[in-house]
């Protein structure tokens, strides 16, 4: 995984409160099995005008010049600004793996369902939770200011509006870790393999019903 | 000291190490895998060079895109087809267990597992699945996770998890006649909303939620996702130990006397401490029937759909009215109003055979509505078809004008060939009403088994106490 550090990006507002995975990714495009490419079918039925199809060149597809993320003001954006419970529904990783194709880094929300939260972080984009007031604050200012960017830095855990303000945000110091450092949780957990391999002969002698069974 | 939560005991026999930050190693003792969300993490596991810690520990089978009509030939659609082969491929190559789709007792994840007595009690069991709260039902700590995680389980055996807040969620009383699980759950989610649950574990109890059988616990635990909960679970009772007595890999002989005694102590202390309690009065509960895009958009079947205008939070009634605008309903009307183009009866929420059963009570000597254009029955599993078609429920469907098909999730998710068209209504028993969760433009209401099949033969929702 790339080091997250810091960046400054555009933000396109979603001004949705429950934007399910289903929105995010429609299921017919989860029957791709690679993680890459999910970018142009991100939001597949808001941002197109007819059902779109897996394997599709999407270049040639009716826009649907209403949803946000079509109107060139928010072009390149990288910073999602959303309403609560974002990321609800099924656990796909390819809400994330859409996102981040499509060029998204950071999603800020009042709140996030958590198998979403969670995935973001295994795939270098950062989810983050604000308070409800600053949210809709932010959202006025982006739809005040045409190109409105915010920098995020993950180090000192700030967000930087245009002004020079800052907006402090929390994040879980594991995660952070992993993020600043790009670092793959596998490699990490398995330096604790003597563990596991300790944990798993207990388990063995205390449960061994749950031993060689499946086979 | 208070005592400890269900939640607790699980949590605390699966750390394999507390780490500082506040987050644990947590040992993973069944991994279900499926299609769709393993692809990418045994291509993971091989760009790496790792292999899978331990095999025996893991069970697949392929149910999100296999057709749910004749399967003699290959699966026509041609990216479906890959999807399930590439499953088939990783699993013998790494040398797992896979139930694929010729086998008898292939099926949907969440319905496999427990049949098949691959979950347990007292495990702690993950799968690239939201639903995968179903298993919690038995007593076992069971969520979802995303393709990464799966990836790490299958090289790690563990996951690194946060222990989660826990909520106890308490219906008591009795439920009235035609009142099913599926109601319960959907009252429970109208209740405390889709994010009620985000960041913690639900433990149901409750005089209702005993009275349940197993596969009504399953239906519970199963839409505590759609509550916000990755984790729903039930104290084990004697209904949990028998229903694994005799199953293909339920402990036998000395080790069943010895796992039943372990099975035995999961429950939450009398003196256990929750973050939070939510009651309901299962006495109070009604029919449910969703109206709009998010599982808590839910009414009794005599309730007037709510009006947006009288919604205090403007973000909600915003919500509201979109989901209004999609579903081409008006506040004020009742679900009687609204005809469904089809019916669909299955999904891991409600396709096991008691499900099959309650439907078949309501279909038995009537017709599908000329209302309806497709009506169609899709068993969880292959072994709970051929139960079925030993209780000739499949005749009771068939004459009634249902289709019987071959199982799978089937127009749940629509990823095979089962599906809404634009703008239809379908009287679904599956758990998400998602804008386009069954089909582009499909319209999606959830009920329980019985109101499905009464909406399928009156031709419009009903109440389902109106027809016994
Ligand atoms: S039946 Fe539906 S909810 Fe259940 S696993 Fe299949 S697609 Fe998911």
């Amino acid at each position: 995984m790339e080091k997250f550090t810091q960046f400054e990006g555009i933000v396109a507002p979603l001004d949705r409160a429950n934007v399910d995975t289903d929105l995010i990714i429609p299921k017919q495009f989860l029957k791709s099995i690679k993680r890459t490419g999910f970018g142009p079918n991100l939001f597949d039925e808001l941002r197109y005008l007819d059902e779109g199809q897996p394997g599709q060149d999407c270049s040639h597809r009716p826009i649907n010049p209403d949803f946000v993320l079509n109107r060139p003001r928010y072009k390149g954006a990288s910073v999602l600004l959303a309403r609560r419970n974002f990321g609800c529904g099924s656990s796909r990783e390819h809400a994330p793996w859409a996102l981040t194709d499509f060029g998204f880094r950071a999603v800020l929300a009042p709140s996030f369902a958590d198998i979403f939260f969670n995935n973001s972080f295994k795939n270098g984009l950062l989810p983050i939770v604000l308070d409800e007031k600053i949210i809709d604050e932010l959202f006025q200012q982006v739809a005040a200011n045409e190109g409105y960017s915010l920098t995020i830095d993950l180090e000192t855990q700030h967000i930087i509006k245009p002004d020079g303000s800052r907006i402090e945000f929390d994040v879980d110091p594991f995660r952070k870790h992993c993020l600043l450092e790009g670092l793959d949780d596998i490699g990490i957990t398995l330096q604790d393999a003597e563990l596991i391999k300790a944990y798993e002969a207990r388990r063995k002698a205390n449960s061994p019903w749950l031993f060689d069974v499946i086979k | 000291m208070a005592g400890k939560t269900l939640y607790d005991k699980l949590w605390d026999d699966h750390v394999v190490k507390q780490r500082e930050d506040g987050t644990a190693l947590i040992y993973i003792d069944r991994q279900l895998l499926h299609e769709v969300t393993s692809p990418q993490a045994f291509e993971g596991l091989r760009l790496a060079g790792r292999k899978p810690w331990r095999i025996d520990a893991n069970i697949a089978t392929p149910d999100h895109n296999v057709p749910t009509t004749d399967r003699s030939g290959p699966i026509a659609d041609e990216v479906s087809r890959i999807q399930v082969q590439t499953l088939d491929d990783n699993c013998d190559e790494f040398g797992i267990l896979e139930f694929k789709m010729q086998d008898h007792r292939q099926g949907i994840v969440h319905v496999v597992g427990p049949e098949q007595g691959a979950t347990l009690p007292g495990m702690t069991i993950v799968c690239g699945d939201s639903h995968t709260a179903t298993h919690g039902a038995f007593g076992a700590l069971a969520h979802g996770i995303g393709t990464s995680e799966v990836e790490h389980v299958l090289a790690t055996q563990c996951l690194i998890q946060k222990k989660m807040k826990s909520m106890l969620v308490r219906v008591d009383g009795e439920l009235g006649p035609g009142v099913t699980a599926k109601d319960v759950v959907l009252a429970i989610i109208a209740k405390i909303g889709t994010a009620g649950g985000t960041g913690y574990a639900i433990e149901f109890g409750g005089s209702v939620i005993r009275g349940l059988s197993m596969e009504g616990r399953m239906t519970v635990c199963n839409m505590a996702i759609e509550a916000g909960a990755r984790a729903g679970m039930i104290a084990v009772d004697e209904k949990t130990i028998a229903y694994f007595e005799g199953r293909p890999y339920s402990p036998q002989g000395d080790d069943w006397e010895k796992a039943v005694a372990y099975w035995q102590t999961l429950q939450s202390d009398d003196d256990a401490e929750f973050d939070a309690v939510v009651v309901l009065d299962g006495s109070q509960i009604k029919p449910q029937v969703s109206w709009g895009t998010s599982p808590e958009m839910v009414v009794a079947i005599d309730e007037a759909l709510p009006d947006p205008d009288r919604e205090s939070d403007p973000v909600k009634a915003e919500g509201m009215r979109r989901a209004y605008e999609y579903m081409g309903l008006k506040p004020g009307i009742t679900m009687s109003d609204v005809v469904p183009d089809r019916v669909f009866i299955g999904s891991c929420t409600n396709s096991r055979i008691e499900d099959l059963r309650a439907a078949a009570a309501i279909a038995r000597g009537r017709k599908v509505s000329p209302k309806v254009k497709q009506a169609m029955v899709v068993p969880g599993s292959g072994l709970v078809k051929s139960q079925a078609e030993k209780e000739g429920l499949d005749k009771i469907f068939v004459e009634a004008g249902f289709e019987w098909r071959e199982p799978g999730c089937s127009m749940c998710l629509a990823m095979n060939a089962d599906r809404l068209g634009d703008g239809e209504h379908c009287a679904s028993t599956s758990n998400r009403n998602f804008e386009g969760r069954q089909g582009y433009g499909g319209r999606t209401h959830l009920v329980s088994p019985a109101m499905a099949a009464a909406a399928a033969i009156a031709g419009h929702f009903i109440d389902v106490r109106d027809m016994a």
